[in-house]
């Protein structure tokens, strides 16, 4: 309860910073956020698209981890803790592409143009889509653990190519995509800082919500067993 | 088991698949049957139009694309159908049945391919192909790195619900790199670059096949034991 109201407190403060805190160009008092060119104003997305995509793709892996523990140990909290992250993550991968979509549309004039990273995105969600599509599909629960670890195994190794490869065939215009050092973005102490906030934010929050999930369905498994 | 058993095995059971489909050619004449009608409906839609060669090196693959998805998704399926799983489990390893089944899948695919392609480069005479070497090195690694995901994804979908629909699902966002490789290949293979420019595409396919082949290896125990 007391993680919950905080939690809840922490994203409210960083909404109400990133949103707040104006940018100048010669920042000088703490508070100031420094001009980055061509972006401007929309430099704000930088505190809610990026945790958001970093979250997807650690609920992505979180989930591929527990597969591949699945296939070891074959024990189904396993695959609970496989199947919720995957349903979280493809949340958080949903709201990264809409946040992602509008920017584009702000800055590059439309709202999708098949960029590298709009196309990884893509694949990402076809990825999460096709993996539930299958878990529909497969009745008994022994299966269904086995071949959607199987899947999310297979769909991980791929994902790879996305990110080495696209790029070299297409050229990127998406700002600097991994948390920068010398990047595009030249981030000041102040923007560093909310932005970590931010990002340890969202991990909680995608962290809280499993916890939830997990307990959830290992009740409903529970019910389950005993309506048996 | 030895490596020759090894080999011996998988032959034997490529030979079976091979055996099963001359009887019927059910897979081959469906197959055929698909590309003809795909390629006929192209036909008539780019009538007049004067299309780019670029256009339609990504339709050439459109098309092998949904004849993999039609052709393939029975591999393992046909198997369940006919009740042979058993029989499979208790005579051969794992690994044999799936080098059987890839073998015979890659054969079946690249029939099919020159089909298409040879009717393609005939057809539709805006596509014309500048670099031969290009072409077929794209064609036959594309055919590989098809046949290799199909396998493995054929036999997950052999043990769900509404197969036939979900086939093309789960298999698009795994074939997406693959797909999008060979189409930058063979736009390279129209524009008649020279071939060192093309390397690079063709060591990610070459990467992708080695890939997809390694978890292939690892996980197919997993999916084929009940």
């Amino acid at each position: 309860m007391a993680l919950k109201i905080f939690l809840g407190l922490w994203l409210s403060a960083v909404i109400v910073v990133a949103f707040v805190f104006p940018i100048v160009s010669h920042p000088a008092r703490w508070y100031e956020f420094p001009v980055v060119p061509g972006l401007e104003d929309k430099a704000r997305i930088l505190f809610f698209h990026v945790p958001m995509s970093w979250t997807a793709v650690v609920a992505f892996i979180v989930s591929m981890a527990y597969a591949i523990k699945y296939l070891a140990k074959k024990k189904f909290d396993d695959d609970i803790i496989s199947a919720s992250s995957a349903g979280l993550g493809f949340m958080f991968c949903i709201l990264a592409t809409v946040t992602g979509s509008l920017w584009a549309k702000f800055n590059w004039g439309s709202f999708w143009n098949w960029d590298p990273r709009e196309t990884s995105i893509f694949a990402l969600l076809l990825i999460y889509g096709a993996y539930f599509a299958l878990r529909s599909a497969l009745d008994v629960e022994e299966k269904r653990a086995t071949l959607s670890a199987v899947y999310s195994i297979i769909a991980g190794v791929t994902v790879p190519f996305f990110i080495f490869i696209m790029p070299r065939i297409v050229s990127s215009l998406h700002p600097d995509p991994i948390v920068n050092t010398r990047g595009k973005i030249d981030m000041n102490s102040t923007m560093l800082v909310v932005f970590l906030c931010s990002l340890a934010g969202f991990t909680a929050l995608y962290l809280w919500m499993l916890r939830m999930r997990v307990r959830a369905e290992r009740l409903d498994l529970n019910l389950q067993s005993k309506g048996e | 088991m030895k490596l020759t058993t090894f080999g011996l095995t998988s032959f034997v059971l490529f030979t079976k698949e091979y055996r099963s489909e001359i009887r019927t050619r059910y897979a081959l004449n469906a197959l055929l049957m698909f590309v003809v009608t795909t390629l006929s409906m192209i036909l008539f839609s780019i009538a007049r139009e004067n299309v780019s060669p670029e256009v339609l090196a990504g339709v050439l693959w459109v098309i092998i694309f949904f004849s993999t998805m039609s052709g393939l998704a029975r591999t393992f399926v046909s198997e369940e159908e006919r009740g042979t799983v058993l029989t499979l489990q208790l005579i051969a390893r794992p690994l044999t049945i799936y080098i059987g089944k890839l073998f015979f899948n890659f054969l079946l695919l690249a029939s099919i391919n020159v089909v298409t392609v040879a009717l393609y480069l005939v057809l539709i005479t805006n596509f014309s192909v500048q670099s031969y070497s290009i072409f077929a090195l794209t064609l036959i690694l594309g055919t590989l790195g098809l046949a290799a995901a199909t396998t493995i994804l054929a036999a997950i979908i052999a043990k769900a619900h509404s197969k036939g629909t979900l086939f093309p699902v789960i298999c698009f966002p795994i074939l997406l790199p693959l797909l999008i490789t060979v189409i930058a290949a063979t736009q390279k293979a129209v524009e008649g670059v020279p071939f060192e420019e093309a390397s690079g595409l063709f060591r990610a396919l070459i990467a992708y096949i080695i890939v997809i082949g390694a978890v292939s290896y690892i996980l197919f125990d997993y999916i084929w034991k009940d």
